[in-house]
């Protein structure tokens, strides 16, 4: 047990007298938290367009007006010709084009079936799709209003929808990202220091004199384990307080698991690290393969974009994703107020995950040593 | 007088590529042993077996008393090592890492208080005791390695090419050290590539391609083979 | 010269015989690519939806039905009261629930029109509210087939050209994103280490010994990894385009240019790191850690630069993900030529002479 201690206080004197290890453990990650939080957000808003009126009657301007005024277009200029419009979104000055056509007002007049046409910078689909459905909308509204003017029977709405927004009625984006955020960077802690420490004595080759002493593997192995557990929980304290007093992101449900379900996490990551340490002879392989694994994991694991959208196979491989089920578990303890009995599948996968990880490193340390 | 090494038939195999080839030889209590030979003979390997490292391929090890194959860490608590690559943590402080490895071979708090405070006065460090390894020079890198090697007071400690790269002066210092190490009853197993290092062996032994070539005091070596000096010695049975 | 071509060789050889590196530095961007290509989508697709269908009638039933033949949503379950639904939001079984009130077939017929609710789990604003609008537009469409009057012929018609993404592949957005991720990362990763491994088995000091100019050691360092990566972006364009029916419109001298240009300063910024940190672990934090997440967030891979706040906004023009990204899409999806990424090429070139100056000037300080 004093062996362990001593071990222990060599390591968190190693990885802390870094003289650039601590300031980046500790600024680095408060940086990123502060800054980047506020980017992640999908508002679609001020998607440039110009518009070509060949009509120029009052029902057009009406909807030049309406198009203008909406949010979520910024109308850049009015094009004399499509020519000139389709050259703008060539150069990339504007990202849609809507072409009102010769004697609008007089075909919708006459129940004619006019046609606006909408020439659209497509390469983001998702935005153009948005795009588009706010464009429809718009008119959509528009044409209620006309039916209305024209003393055609009322469209009275047949649908009323409301629609409401749980646990985070303002819509804020942050509290979507701040736990993700902070996955991310304790995870990044777990796996990747993890691994290149303990690879770092067999690179310098100070792995002979620990050696040939009386300490046991598994001496060895936890005293280069449990600082970054430590570490990472630390951050982790950080970064919630960091989201709980800057960004108000609240902390509905309970603190203590949050730090219980961490520890688990952070156990499972040491021993993937550990895990890859053992085959790796170097720190750089090490950094890798980790890297590798990460960032493929945190790409599936729905902090950036949601699983459901993702395909069948996808979500299979995400039944060995750990940070799908952390994330499940951040967002819902933090936002949603949620509980064991709410998160059980995912707590229950993360201990899998933990002790399967554990064990396997293990094994392969005492075979490959 | 009391055999603290015995080395019986001892073969180890990689593959098919013999590394010790049946070595047979012992150490005394109390003597200062050279293991010689040039790099790939061997010299390594066995040294490895000799502290638990690894396992003989056949034979039998006994050091202190323990056989290396049955009960290694018995042997690894027993015995004091200094790596030829390093063996303090550069970026701890000189009492920090004597506490590591005093605390790693089970001396009590006292044991290790009193200890340091006895090596680095003889050093006369005791003033730079908190100063980190790297910022001292090699010489005293490895001085300080030493001491750590034996301050648990092991009866064998084991030196693997300890003066590398060090200036003759503290050379001569160091092996003064050892001289004191083995007055308090300490035995010292050395391997070396400075010949002149040989001399101050009680018995050494020269390893060639896997095998004991020679095995004697310096003086009986250089008599045998009609050599001025072990140099000398080390080039005609290298040379076979 | 001969000096500097024995370095570069001896570098290499090193790359070379780290199999294991090796094989994951030519791995891990196709795996990659395959996997974000297929998987990293913002489109709506399958998203779980749960139901508390208070109405039970003809009317609500078709309602659903067209929710879930829209292929935008799956209904998970359905729910008897508000408890359950809670419930199910905070397992994450469902994202939205729709709850049909009493009647609805009747009362779509009257003056007040029929009522539903859309509840989301806004924990995720940003896909509650693509999903509300989608839901909405799904209910907003079943409300126009209920219409068996002549008005629906008033609401004006949109037709739509889909320029240079006919059919809206979200891919044309992910892969240019991804290849800046992969192609940055992997090249600063792989350089950042490699000064600094020296450092820490000590074996600079050969380097700052040998005849050596600090200029002939930093390019010395860099130049066995341009082929390395050069490959790999190779690998991802060769998968763009067969697996993903990415399109080549414009020039592939300029594409190749542009993606070495990008992998040049990349490694440039790898070396730099690597003159700073005084450990691996350090220098991998770092390159990690700095790159990882502002390449993700603030290159408008996955989400547009234009929506963030202006302080992002200028901080994202300081990355060069970002320009590697638009000059990409430039050049793939919309067929434009020099003339149309000049401004894109200059500041990458700028970002690469600083990095490897600011290395070069690093190492010259050393040497004295």
């Amino acid at each position: 047990m004093r062996t362990l201690i001593v071990l222990l206080q060599k390591e968190f004197l190693q990885v802390l007298r870094n003289r650039m290890m601590l300031p980046l453990l500790l600024i680095l990650p408060t940086v990123q938290l502060l800054i980047l939080i506020n980017a992640a957000t999908m508002d679609m808003k001020n998607l440039k367009i110009t518009i070509c009126d060949h009509d120029k009657s009052s029902v057009s301007r009406r909807i030049v007006n309406e198009l203008d005024a909406s949010d979520f277009f910024l109308l850049s200029n009015e094009s004399i010709t499509v020519k000139q419009g389709l050259a703008q979104i060539e150069k990339g000055r504007v990202d849609m084009l809507v072409v009102i056509p010769l004697n609008y007002e007089k075909d919708i007049v006459r129940n004619r079936q006019p046609s606006i046409q909408l020439f659209a910078n497509a390469v983001n689909a998702q935005q153009v799709q948005l795009g588009y459905a706010y464009l429809q909308q718009v008119l959509k509204r528009f044409g209620g209003e006309l039916q209305l003017e024209n003393a055609e029977l009322s469209s009275k709405k047949m649908i009323n929808v409301t629609s409401s927004y749980w646990f985070n009625p303002e819509l804020n984006y942050k509290f979507f990202m701040l736990p993700g955020i902070l996955t991310i960077l304790i995870s990044i802690i777990g796996l990747f220091l993890t691994g290149m420490n303990l690879v770092r004595e067999k690179e310098m080759g100070t792995i002979e004199q620990i050696n040939v002493t009386p300490v046991r593997k598994y001496q060895f192995i936890a005293a280069k384990l449990i600082p970054f557990w430590v570490i990472g929980l630390f951050e982790l304290t950080v970064g919630l307080i960091i989201g709980r007093f800057i960004y108000h992101v609240p902390i509905a449900g309970s603190i203590l698991l949050i730090y219980g379900l961490a520890s688990v996490y952070l156990v499972g990551l040491l021993g993937m690290g550990l895990l890859i340490s053992t085959f790796s002879n170097s720190q750089q392989q090490v950094a890798f393969i980790s890297y590798f694994f990460l960032v493929i994991f945190i790409l599936m694991s729905g902090i950036f974009t949601s699983v459901d959208n993702m395909p069948l196979w996808a979500q299979r491989i995400n039944i060995i994703n750990p940070i799908y089920y952390f994330i499940d578990i951040m967002r819902g303890i933090m936002l949603k107020g949620s509980g064991l009995r709410d998160l059980w599948s995912q707590v229950i996968s993360l201990i899998v995950f933990a002790v399967a990880f554990v064990t396997m490193a293990i094994l392969n340390y005492r075979k490959r040593g | 007088m009391d055999k603290i090494i015995e080395v019986n038939n001892l073969v180890k195999k990689f593959g098919s590529f013999v590394a010790n080839d049946n070595l047979t030889f012992h150490v005394e209590k109390g003597e200062i042993f050279g293991f010689l030979g040039a790099n790939g003979a061997g010299k390594t390997t066995a040294m490895k077996i000799l502290c638990g490292l690894s396992k003989p391929t056949s034979g039998r090890v006994m050091v202190a008393g323990n056989d290396v194959a049955l009960n290694p860490e018995k042997v690894k608590s027993s015995i004091g090592y200094m790596s030829q690559k390093f063996s303090l943590y550069d970026d701890l402080s000189v009492v920090e890492n004597l506490r590591l490895f005093g605390t790693i071979y089970r001396l009590s708090r006292r044991q290790i208080q009193d200890r340091t405070r006895q090596t680095l006065s003889r050093l006369n460090l005791y003033a730079e005791r908190n100063r980190l390894i790297n910022t001292f020079s090699l010489g005293w890198k490895q001085k300080l390695a030493f001491s750590s090697a034996i301050l648990h007071r092991p009866r064998l400690v084991f030196l693997d090419e300890p003066t590398s790269g060090v200036d003759p002066v503290t050379r001569r210092q160091f092996w003064e050290m050892i001289y004191e190490a083995v007055a308090d009853g300490i035995t010292v197993f050395v391997t070396t590539h400075y010949m002149d290092e040989a001399e101050y062996c009680n018995r050494v032994t020269m390893m060639v391609d896997g095998k004991i070539e020679a095995l004697d005091s310096p003086s009986a070596l250089k008599q045998q083979y009609g050599v001025e000096t072990m140099n000398d010695l080390f080039v005609k049975l290298a040379r076979k | 010269m001969k000096t500097f071509i024995a370095f570069v060789y001896k570098e290499t050889l090193h790359i070379l015989r780290d199999y294991r590196t090796i094989m994951v530095l030519f791995l891990m961007p196709v795996a990659q690519i395959l996997i974000f290509g297929f998987v990293v989508t913002t489109e709506v697709k399958n998203a779980s939806i749960g139901i508390w269908d208070q109405s039970k009638d003809n009317a609500s039933l078709q309602l659903i039905q067209k929710i879930e033949s829209s292929g935008y949503f799956n209904v998970e379950n359905y729910f008897i009261n508000k408890q359950q639904i809670d419930a199910a939001f905070k397992s994450r079984e469902i994202a939205l629930a729709l709850v049909i009130e009493s009647d609805m077939g009747a009362k779509i017929m009257q003056p007040g029109g029929a009522s539903v609710q859309l509840l989301a789990d806004a924990s995720d604003a940003n896909t509650a509210q693509i999903l509300v609008n989608y839901c909405s537009a799904v209910i907003s469409d079943f409300e126009f087939q209920q219409r068996l009057l002549p008005n629906n012929k008033s609401i004006p018609q949109v037709e739509v050209r889909m320029l240079y993404n006919p059919y809206l592949k979200g891919v044309y957005m992910t892969i240019p994103g991804t290849m800046a991720m992969v192609l940055i990362l992997i090249s600063a990763m792989m350089t950042s280490l490699s000064i600094t491994r020296e450092k820490e088995k000590g074996s600079l000091e050969v380097l700052l010994i040998s005849p050596l100019q600090p200029h002939q050691i930093i390019l010395g360092k860099v130049a066995p990894y341009v082929v390395l990566s050069m490959i790999n972006a190779v690998s991802i364009v060769v998968m763009g385009i067969f697996v993903f029916d990415m399109p080549v419109v414009g020039s592939w001298f300029w594409l190749f240019f542009i993606n070495l240009l990008y992998i040049l300063l990349s490694l440039g910024l790898g070396i730099f790191i690597s003159t700073l940190a005084n450990s691996q672990m350090v220098a991998m934090f770092a390159s990690m850690f700095g790159l990882l997440l502002p390449t993700i967030l603030l290159s408008g891979f996955i989400f547009p630069i234009e929506n963030m706040p202006v302080p992002l906004q200028v901080l994202s023009h300081l990355l060069p993900p970002r320009y590697y990204v638009e000059a990409v899409k430039i050049v793939m999806i919309r067929g434009g030529g020099f003339l149309y990424m000049w401004q894109e090429m200059l500041v990458m070139t700028v970002f690469l002479v600083l990095f490897l100056g600011l290395s070069i000037k690093k190492f010259e300080i050393r040497m004295k």
